[in-house]
């Protein structure tokens, strides 16, 4: 087993760096970036050197003015020891604004991930123990169109009918206009009050997927000669379904819901953008638009490693839940 | 052929036939196998048709609809320009007789002669010397020159013709003559008359005419008639609010007076009907679903956009089709370091964010200001490129299993030629598979492109996306105000990708021999 983890841990570098390469390579070749802009406005200034020379100083300054590859080099070396350099849009180390903005979505995406697990999986196994009824046709339609609904659509949706018509919620944004004057429950609560529509989003969105997927394997179980052998022994539906075949169907569950949870920090780029809830989508968002390289590189790096964790969990603890899984 | 016979058999009744005679049953292809099982599935066959109503709405919609993609509509709006000004003059102005002949520093030096009574001045070492007609008017020569080289005074000579200026040298006269206050006087050989309310007439037409208001067109191409110029300065006098005015083709507007104490003159507003671009209009008979905010027919906006984000979902999913079961097939069917290599790269194309990735693509090419149209080829070649991995795996998946299957086995020791096994014995098997993806995956690349464009980063201006109609929700007003904006295009969206996610899911049901029914 640790030679196993091991294995994949190498793997998995090697195939970050590969990813980190490529990612360098494509925010070097960019034709224009923040740089530009920043030498462009410094040149406007009167009695200003031309943008050329304020280019080049820029360049000089931020390590862009060497090759790519020594350049990658050179990030790289840094980024092991943890220093990102300094985000160019935010003006402060691009390690100190992931600080700032990462728990606000990663607490957003718990919230959004267990909502979905409380609502999902009992429909999923309610439609798959109901194969072909008008309730296995309404959830697996509701399912599809969960996943086929477009975020934005949906959030607008929200926003007309929550924010404009009703007038429950405030359009955006995660702090109220008398934020500063509340008492410290009062900000929790303002907070958590503008954080709800952001999460019914999120779950209404992601948790189409999770439906099927507890149908889908549901049904795989169900369909099995254990099954058919526990009905045979006369024991009853709900033991039978409950007790046999849902034990079974969380070994898939398991391992999908673990390998998801590297996730949580990944944030939700669009419905935050849509919320304006600074979370690290909202942030990124705004860096990758600006072209402020540091902080893409390092939002774009930081998800790779995010999917290679998630697959490496999905492994090891697909060997760890189910038993018949022997890994040599 | 085989329902034909089956159905003919027990009808004509000659023939007994045996308990395990093949006709008896009644034997289907695969292919009509697959058929039945998908026509069986409500919710597929429902996702069918509205996929073909929209492919209807889109293409033959663009076909019917009497409007164009980018038809710009107009509507016709009160607006009040400004129109004209007036202002009195109550300062000396200088006519010269050339651009340079009487200099700034000239006049500066006949004000202070004016002041101290003298009558000869002289400036940047010329000496002039001014005469007095009276009524305010000075008429000015150099010295040792015969004609005036300017004159001052309240009055102002303008053109009743409106075509050109009147000469300096007549200027000159006709300013002497209402000085003194004659009625007429020669000018190299032609007689004029004045009359008093200030005209000048030659030979009974009027040539010109003084007043002391200046009285000047605030727009380019507007003629200000001596008419309308009289009744004006008649009404401004009066301090009316109000001015009405019929021209000569008996047309009569009416614009108000406002006076304007920053530099001291009247402005003229007129009420003209304009013509502005019909935006945000609500739904009516013309456009059912109203305009948007360029003054475009909405409707026929979502049918062009329906057309973009169908061909853009095909092509992407062509591409990426292409890509997937060429590099899928040669690592599976190759095995080796050949398929140690593609999957190597598979998992690195795996890791690579492709939203942020497509989104900082987006943003640069706004800053190269790309054109729509290649940007829109730009977007389905990037697309197609990060989305075939996941194919690549799914047939290198299939090429294994299969493989190792006996009619593989069966197929090699008859001797077929590798080609012939890999793609009619090898290909077919995992087409089903295929499809299924295919059409899953082209519901997810139109919500991508949708996503892309409503974030301003896909499919641009001039060309209509539906994700690029609901952009406009992005402010909030339409959000709150203009429903018919953008609820229709989301809903198209929607529908279009919940049909191709359902005929995808009711296609695998199909597909898959071990379903029950």
């Amino acid at each position: 087993m640790k030679k196993f983890i091991l294995k994949r841990l190498l793997i998995s570098a090697v195939i970050l760096v590969f990813v980190a390469f490529l990612i360098y390579v494509l925010m070097r070749c960019l034709p224009t970036s923040y740089l530009e802009q920043v030498a462009r406005q410094k040149s406007m200034t009167p009695g200003s050197k031309s943008f050329d020379e304020w280019m080049a100083q820029l360049s000089a300054t931020y390590g862009m003015d060497k090759g790519i590859i020594p350049g990658f080099l050179s990030w790289c070396g840094r980024a092991i020891r943890g220093d990102f350099g300094d985000s160019w849009k935010w003006t402060v180390p691009v390690v100190e604004k992931f600080k700032d903005c990462i728990w606000i979505s990663f607490i957003m995406g718990a919230i959004s991930l267990l909502l979905e697990i409380v609502i999902a999986i009992p429909l999923g196994i309610i439609a798959a123990t109901k194969q072909y009824s008008r309730t296995d046709y309404a959830i697996t339609v509701i399912a599809l169109a969960c996943f086929s609904l477009p975020t934005f659509f949906f959030a607008s949706l929200m926003k007309l009918v929550f924010s404009v018509k009703l007038g429950w919620f405030d359009l955006g944004g995660l702090i109220g206009r008398n934020y500063e004057q509340l008492s410290a429950a009062g900000k929790f609560a303002d907070k958590a009050h503008h954080l709800v529509l952001p999460i019914i989003t999120l779950v209404v969105i992601n948790i189409g997927y999770l439906m099927r997927y507890t149908r889908t394997n549901m049904l795989e179980v169900l369909n099995a000669d254990y099954i058919r052998t526990a009905r045979a022994k006369g024991l009853s539906e709900r033991r039978v379904i409950y007790h046999h075949a849902f034990r079974n169907t969380l070994i898939p569950l398991v391992t999908m819901l673990g390998s998801s949870l590297p996730g949580l920090f990944a944030g939700a780029l669009i419905t935050e953008t849509l919320y304006s809830i600074p979370g690290i989508g909202f942030v990124s968002y705004q860096s990758m638009v600006a072209g402020d390289i540091p902080f893409s590189m390092f939002y774009l790096v930081f998800l790779a490693i995010l999917t290679l964790l998630g697959n490496l969990l999905s492994d090891i603890l697909y060997a760890v839940v189910d038993p018949r899984v022997r890994i040599e | 052929m085989n329902k034909n016979v089956e159905n003919k058999q027990p009808l004509t009744g000659t023939e007994e036939l045996s308990l395990n005679d093949d006709r008896r049953v009644r034997t289907l292809s695969p292919g009509a196998l697959v058929v039945r099982r998908f026509l069986r599935n409500r919710v597929a066959v429902t996702g069918l048709v509205i996929l073909i109503l929209m492919a209807l709405f889109s293409f033959a919609g663009g076909l019917i609809t009497p409007y164009k993609e980018d038809q710009l509509f107009y509507s016709t709006t009160e607006q009040r320009k400004q129109y004209a000004a007036v202002k009195e003059n109550t300062e000396y102005r200088y006519v010269t007789a050339s651009k340079d002949s009487f200099p700034s520093v000239a006049q500066a030096k006949f004000v202070l002669a004016r002041k101290t009574g003298k009558e000869i001045f002289e400036a940047k070492k010329v000496t002039y010397t001014c005469v007095d007609e009276g009524n305010d008017v000075y008429i000015i020569y150099k010295e040792g020159e015969e004609s005036p080289v300017a004159f001052a005074t309240y009055d102002i000579v303008s053109s009743s013709t409106g075509e050109e200026e009147v000469p300096f040298l007549l200027q000159c006269e006709i300013i002497r003559a209402s000085a003194e206050g004659k009625d007429g006087f020669v000018y190299e050989g032609d007689t004029y008359e004045v009359t008093e309310d200030g005209a000048v007439l030659s030979e009974g037409t009027e040539i010109a005419y003084v007043s002391r208001y200046v009285v000047q067109p605030i727009m380019g191409d507007v003629f200000l008639s001596r008419g309308f110029k009289d009744a004006l300065i008649e009404s401004v006098q009066a301090d009316d609010a109000e001015f009405s005015y019929t021209d000569e083709d008996g047309t009569e507007a009416v614009y108000d007076i406002t006076y304007d104490p920053a530099n001291q003159s009247y402005k003229v507003l007129q009420t003209v009907e304009t013509r502005v671009f019909d935006t945000y209009h609500s739904p009516t008979k013309e456009h059912w679903l109203g305009t948007d905010k360029n003054g475009m027919d909405m409707l026929t906006r979502l049918m062009y956009g329906g057309r973009v984000s169908l061909y853009i979902g095909f092509i992407v999913v062509i591409i990426e089709t292409l890509l997937g079961v060429l590099l899928g097939g040669l690592s599976g069917y190759c095995g080796g370091w050949v398929d140690n290599l593609i999957m190597r790269i598979v998992d690195i194309f795996y890791c690579i964010p492709s939203m942020p990735i497509i989104i900082i693509l987006g943003a640069a090419m706004d800053a190269m200001r790309v054109d729509p149209q290649v940007r829109m080829i730009y977007l389905m070649l990037i697309l197609g490129f990060l989305g075939w991995p996941s194919i690549a795996r799914l047939v290198r998946g299939q090429i294994l299993t299969l493989r190792e299957q006996e009619f593989m086995t069966a197929a090699e020791a008859c001797g077929i030629r590798a080609s012939r096994r890999i793609f009619r014995h090898l290909i077919p098997n995992v087409i089903p598979q295929l499809i299924v993806s295919m059409t899953m995956s082209l519901g997810s690349t139109i919500l991508t492109e949708a996503t892309l464009s409503f974030l301003g980063l896909g499919v641009k201006f001039p060309f209509a996306s539906w994700g690029n109609i609901i952009n406009d929700v992005n402010d909030t007003y339409v959000l709150t105000n203009y429903w018919f904006i953008w609820i229709p295009a989301g809903f198209c969206l929607l529908a279009t990708v919940l049909a191709f996610n359902l005929v995808g899911d009711g296609l695998r049901d199909a597909f898959d021999p071990k379903m029950k029914r």
